[in-house]
C-alpha cells in the first residue's frame, strides 16, 4: 500500500493545474507525507474547502491507500 | 450509512459543545494526529468530549461521510465542523481557534 510522491503530485496537478507542490516523505514508507500546496484556486475559500479540493484530487485515496498526508495550503 | 449511525453521530455533536472524533480516548490516544488535537484542547483547558471511533466501525466510517472529510480526527465546536489535525493546529498557531472558541462562548484558558 501507499503512494509514491510522483503519483500524488500527478493527481493533484490533474485537478489543480497551477499547484506548486512540495512533498516530504516523513517516515520513508510511502505512506506518511507532509505536503505544502500553493494555488490561485484557494483564493476566497475557507481552509476546510481548500483541503477538500486537495482531498478530492486524490480521488478517495486519502484515508485509504494513503494513510497520512499532513496538509498546508497557501493562497497563490 | 444507516439512519441509526447518522442519528448517533448527530446526537453526539449536538450534545457536546466541543466534540472530537478521534482514534483512542483523550486519556490514551491511539494515533499521533488524534493525540495532537487532544493535547491542544487539554493545553487550552477546553472541556471536550472524545469519541473513540475505534470502538465502532459504523461511526468510524459514518463520520467521514457525515462531515464529507476523509480522515480522523475531526473536531466539532457547537455543531460546526472546524477541521482535522492540520487545520486545527494551524488555527491554534494563528489564534483563530481561540477566536472561534470565544465566538462560540466556550470557556478556555487564555495563554499569552
Amino acid at each position: 500500500m501507499g503512494l509514491k510522491i510522483e503519483e500524488i503530485k500527478k493527481m493533484i496537478i490533474e485537478s489543480i493545474p497551477d499547484a506548486e507542490i512540495s512533498i516530504e516523505d516523513l517516515a520513508g514508507d510511502n505512506n506518511h507525507y507532509s505536503a505544502t500546496i500553493k494555488s490561485k484556486q484557494f483564493h476566497g475559500k475557507s481552509k476546510i474547502e481548500q483541503h477538500k479540493l486537495v482531498y478530492d484530487s486524490l480521488k478517495g485515496k486519502m484515508g485509504g491507500d494513503l494513510h497520512a498526508l499532513a496538509l498546508k495550503t497557501i493562497e497563490g | 450509512m444507516d439512519q441509526n449511525t447518522n442519528k448517533e453521530i448527530k446526537e453526539k455533536i449536538e450534545n457536546n459543545d466541543v466534540c472530537l472524533f478521534m482514534k483512542g480516548t483523550p486519556e490514551v490516544p491511539q494515533c499521533g494526529f488524534s493525540l495532537a488535537i487532544a493535547n491542544l484542547l487539554k493545553h487550552l483547558e477546553v472541556n471536550f468530549k472524545g469519541i473513540d471511533v475505534l470502538a465502532s466501525t459504523e461511526i468510524r466510517q459514518g463520520v467521514k461521510e457525515f462531515s464529507n472529510w476523509p480522515t480522523i480526527p475531526q473536531l466539532y465546536i457547537k455543531g460546526e465542523f472546524v477541521g482535522g489535525c492540520d487545520i486545527v493546529k494551524e488555527m491554534y498557531e494563528d489564534g483563530n481557534l481561540q477566536k472561534k472558541l470565544e465566538e462560540k462562548k466556550i470557556s478556555f484558558k487564555k495563554i499569552n
